[in-house]
């Protein structure tokens, strides 16, 4: 018994250590005062005081940021009404093929979806003339598509919780279909719409391998910038930079986890006092 | 206070004047497939009655109160309310409201905006609103609770919200889908007053659905008893429980002993039954209708039936001998073996305080067991 635990945190260790050393050896090299990205020479910040002197890197901030902004917001009013359409209305023409296409994404390696949304937008451009030039709105379309799943399912899964008797209870009241979504529907489930705008938010923050495909010249999103800048080496402000964006998106995701843990608790307590207040 | 007790055997109600049909249901089934879960209804809910509906598990109660708030429409038949047909007419357009089992409080809002939330759909000013919830809230006795969200409250409180917030706008008609199941057993017993005295207070119709018999005879004016999506009968709670029709709504509405026997002779309202499980022939009153040589069942209430060390000079009597016994305090309840290998259920007070416990007879005694001939209930079937 008592090896068996010892083996299994040792694997456990080697996993964790697998996952978060590189991270926390980059965060560290940050902070190198040596031009040498893997020698230590001191500690300095001074990487990223030249991080916010450097034009090219706070024009794809800020490109990076405005998609992210943008797609994340539009792929969180899709997702949300996707994932309620999934979660309310049991029985529809197509319902198994449309929960596929939403949730096809999930599944599908990003190479794939890159290719073929970078094909889908050259074959537009030859029918209907659009879009002339790729860049900010491919991208983000692009941006849109794969992070919108991400908001159905959570979504769809906190749909799923609640109780459907409470839309009933609305409308039995007097309230048409549109008025029992926005007076019960969407404010019960805001934290989960909070907290898929979150996900696709950062999701779309950090991408890479989609983001390269449908990009255009002059259209550098600051994962690009990091990617192009590593060929030509690991240099300290990249350590930086990915520093950043590591912080970013932690703290995300780490929000979003919070707030959706925050009602799942209250919910468990809801249901508590509820058996409580019955014994 | 309820009249009922008045109206005798099943039958001799009038039937009432359309003017006092508040509900009318026509012959409605409703089907889920291949599946029928409510079978050819037919109902009149009369105004300001508490209509109780009563039956098993799956017996599609909750259908068919389903379909009055309109959340389903019949696959057959009519709905009326007040002589207008409601096909077509949806949920948030019919002066229908509904309790919900699970009570469906809109977690986000105070009890206070719970209750007025239907409000917002009737023309009224900002201040008669609140007059209204106010007096809401004091009818269920919440005032001091209106700012608390429904999960700081108790079950019992929050049942009272959900009962509020279906009669904040003055329906014609409240249907409960059992109100008091989520509450323990002495809340439930003084929310069932509470419960009819708030119908009486505001005169609205109820239509309540519940699967406990002692519920719905303690709420109800009268009683539909529902099996397999069907009426089995309806009437007050002691036509259901004195003169019940047949064998389904004898065992589920109190205690039965079931007996097979055959009509040997028919003199008026008096018959002789052969019942050859009690070894005799029993005399018995039924309602005309029975000949000679029918196949029938007689029923037998615990309590309808009297225990004896010594024969009874009773119209029917039989010896047997006690098998089991579950004693109460102030009663107790026999099982008693006949020589045919039949057991009868019987139901004794604890008049006396001397003997073992008060009791009549103890284990493998022998007894007599005698009842009136109205006292058997005679099913043709
Ligand atoms: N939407 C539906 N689709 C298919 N079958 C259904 C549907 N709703 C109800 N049923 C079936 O109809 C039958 C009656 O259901 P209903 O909910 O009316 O029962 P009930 O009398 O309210 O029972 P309970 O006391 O358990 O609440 C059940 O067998 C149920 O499975
Ligand atoms: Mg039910």
């Amino acid at each position: 018994m008592r090896r068996r635990s010892t083996f299994l945190f040792t694997v456990m260790a080697f996993g964790f250590a697998f996952f978060y050393v590189p991270i926390l050896s980059m965060i560290f090299f940050s902070f190198n005062a040596s031009r040498l990205a893997t020698v230590w020479g001191g500690f300095s910040t001074k990487w990223y005081a030249a991080l916010f002197r450097n034009q090219q890197v706070l024009d794809a901030l800020v490109l990076s940021l405005k998609i992210a902004l943008l797609s994340a917001t539009c792929a969180t009013i899709l997702g949300t009404m996707a994932g309620i359409a999934l979660a309310r209305f049991r029985r529809f023409r197509g319902r198994v093929l449309f929960s596929g296409l939403v949730t096809a994404p999930l599944i599908m390696p990003e190479v794939i979806t890159g290719i073929s949304t970078l094909m889908f937008f050259i074959l537009l451009a030859d029918w209907v003339g659009w879009p002339g030039s790729r860049g900010f709105t491919t991208i983000t379309l692009a941006h849109i598509t794969f992070s919108m799943v991400f908001v159905t399912t959570v979504v769809h899964a906190r749909m799923l919780q609640a109780d459907a008797a409470i839309e009933e209870a609305a409308m039995d009241l007097g309230s048409r279909p549109w008025q029992v979504l926005k007076d019960i529907t969407l404010p019960v489930i805001s934290p989960a719409i909070l907290s898929g705008w979150l996900l696709a938010f950062t999701i779309s923050l950090d991408d890479v391998v989609i983001t390269s495909f449908v990009t255009g010249p002059g259209n550098t999103t600051l994962p690009l910038l990091i990617w192009s800048k590593v060929k030509l080496g690991v240099t300290p402000d990249i350590n930086a930079l990915a520093t950043l964006i590591v912080l970013t998106v932690g703290a995300g995701v780490l929000i979003a986890g919070i707030l959706l843990q925050r009602a799942e608790r209250r919910r468990e307590r809801d249901m508590q006092l509820a058996y409580r207040a019955n014994q | 206070m309820r009249a009922t007790a008045a109206e005798g055997p099943a039958g001799t109600a009038a039937t009432p004047a359309p003017a006092d049909v508040l509900v009318r249901i026509e012959d409605v089934t409703k089907r889920f497939g291949s599946f029928t879960a409510v079978s050819g209804v037919s109902l009149d809910i009369r105004r300001g009655e508490i209509f109780g509906l009563l039956g098993g598990s799956g017996c599609g109660k909750t259908t068919l109160l389903r379909m009055l708030a309109g959340f389903e429409e019949p696959s057959a038949g009519r709905i009326l309310l007040d002589g207008q047909d409601m096909a077509g007419v949806p949920p948030y357009a019919r002066p229908i409201h509904m309790m919900f089992q699970s009570y469906a409080l809109f977690p986000h809002m105070t009890v206070e905006r719970n209750i007025g939330y239907g409000l917002k759909h009737e023309r009224m000013t900002e201040a008669q609103r609140r007059d209204r919830v106010r007096e809401m809230l004091d009818l269920v006795q919440l005032a001091p609770f209106a700012g608390r969200k429904p999960h700081q409250i108790s079950g019992g409180q929050r049942q009272r919200v959900a009962l509020a917030r279906a009669l904040a706008r003055q329906p014609k008609l409240l249907l409960l889908d059992e109100p008091l199941a989520a509450l323990d057993k002495k809340l439930r017993e003084a929310t069932q007053f509470e419960l009819m005295n708030i119908q009486a207070r505001t005169g609205v119709t109820f239509v309540v659905v519940t699967h406990d018999q002692d519920e719905a005879m303690t709420l109800s004016d009268r009683i539909a008893v529902m099996d397999k999506g069907r009426v089995m009968q309806v009437g007050s709670p002691t036509e259901i429980y004195e003169y019940p029709t047949s064998r389904f709504t004898a065992g589920f509405i109190g205690m039965a002993t079931f007996f097979e026997g055959r009509v040997q002779g028919v003199d008026g309202p008096s018959l002789r039954i052969d019942l050859p499980e009690t070894g005799t022939v029993i005399e018995a009153r039924a309602a005309a209708g029975l000949a000679a040589g029918q196949a029938v069942t007689v029923a037998l209430r615990p309590e309808k039936i009297a225990i004896s060390r010594d024969r009874p000079a009773a119209a029917n009597a039989v010896e047997g001998t006690v098998q089991d016994l579950g004693y109460f305090g102030k009663d107790s309840l026999y099982r008693i073996r006949l020589a045919t290998g039949k057991l009868v259920l019987v139901h004794a007070v604890n008049a006396r305080r001397t003997g073992a416990d008060g009791r009549v007879a103890d284990w493998e005694d022998r007894v007599w067991l005698s009842f009136d001939p109205e006292a058997a209930i005679v099913l043709a079937e």
